[in-house]
């Protein structure tokens, strides 16, 4: 019962949240919006036991993804009302797209049955032991090169958004590592013959 | 009443009509359509850990771990792009990026 309840309340503010996440006038209250939606889910996925994805939800999104947003948000000087004018041109080819997407999902989903045989053949059944434990067993051992693979997607997404947004200015007095590594004597200083008695 | 598969499928398909409605309704703010395409990607990401949770099989959970990394590593490259966008054009209304187009 009180599941139920957890369900019902967790799913009415995720989906309140998804609308105005694309329905609100200020892009700030989005992104707070995207927030309350994230934990939401994270709520939702602990009630499917998956309590290692909720919190990691809640850290990658709500601390990492939604702030990046946030800082871009509050970051660019956009004139958010231009941005929205003739916003209404298209809703309605929206509202029929979406009408039959959403029609469709639903006729696919309240149908769906399992295979009576589907257990034989799952790809990592669950165990008794806790998720978070469950979850590390298989992920550095069956899905070892997949997690490697995603920390390379990790690495090339961080080089490529800071030689993307790096900005190297003109005139700017810094420090050339390079350059005083690379100085040698003959370019600091020479060798003056001077005859005795000639200097002042 | 007892909350099934279904109820979970179906949530997940409203909140991902609503990511896709998001972009026809803010089909000029680059930011909001980023935010609509996590919606639709948290969507995905509770279809997956709801089959996980209901078909005893972790692999859904594995996989929901590889899509929010693939999604911020999106979410990082994208704002990055928008965050140079802005610095050489002053805009970031998704008709003035046509410079590609030839």
């Amino acid at each position: 019962m009180l599941e139920t309840i957890a369900f019902y309340l967790f799913s009415a503010i995720l989906t309140f949240s998804a609308v105005m996440v694309i329905s609100a006038r200020n892009p700030v209250h989005s992104v707070l919006f995207l927030i309350l939606a994230f934990f939401n889910a994270a709520g939702l996925f602990v009630l499917l036991g998956a309590e290692f994805l909720a919190m990691i939800l809640v850290i990658v999104y709500v601390g990492a993804v939604a702030v990046l947003f946030l800082f871009v948000v509050m970051m660019l000087d956009v004139s958010f009302a231009d941005l929205r004018k003739g916003a209404m041109k298209h809703v309605a080819l929206g509202i029929v797209l979406g009408g039959i997407l959403l029609t469709e999902l639903i006729a696919l989903y309240s149908t769906w049955q399992f295979a009576p045989d589907q257990v034989a053949h799952s790809a990592a059944p669950v165990t008794d032991v806790e998720n978070t434990k469950a979850i590390g067993e298989i992920l550095y051992t069956q899905y070892g090169f997949v997690f490697q693979v995603s920390g390379l997607v990790l690495l090339v997404a961080m080089i490529g958004a800071i030689v993307l947004t790096h900005r190297r200015r003109p005139g700017v007095r810094s420090q050339k590592v390079g350059d005083q590594v690379g100085r040698k004597p003959a370019d600091a200083m020479s060798v003056q013959s001077i005859t005795p008695g000639a200097g002042a | 009443m007892e909350i099934g598969l279904h109820h979970y499928l179906i949530l997940g398909g409203l909140l991902f009509t609503l990511g896709v409605f998001g972009i026809f309704l803010n089909r000029k703010n680059v930011i909001i359509i980023m935010m609509s395409i996590e919606l639709m990607l948290l969507a995905v990401n509770i279809n997956f850990v709801a089959f996980s949770s209901f078909m005893h099989d972790l692999g859904g959970q594995i996989f929901t771990m590889f899509i929010l990394t693939v999604a911020a590593a999106e979410a990082a490259i994208g704002l990055a792009i928008l965050v140079v966008f802005f610095r050489n054009k002053g805009s970031i209304a998704v008709e003035d990026i046509s410079t590609l187009k030839g």
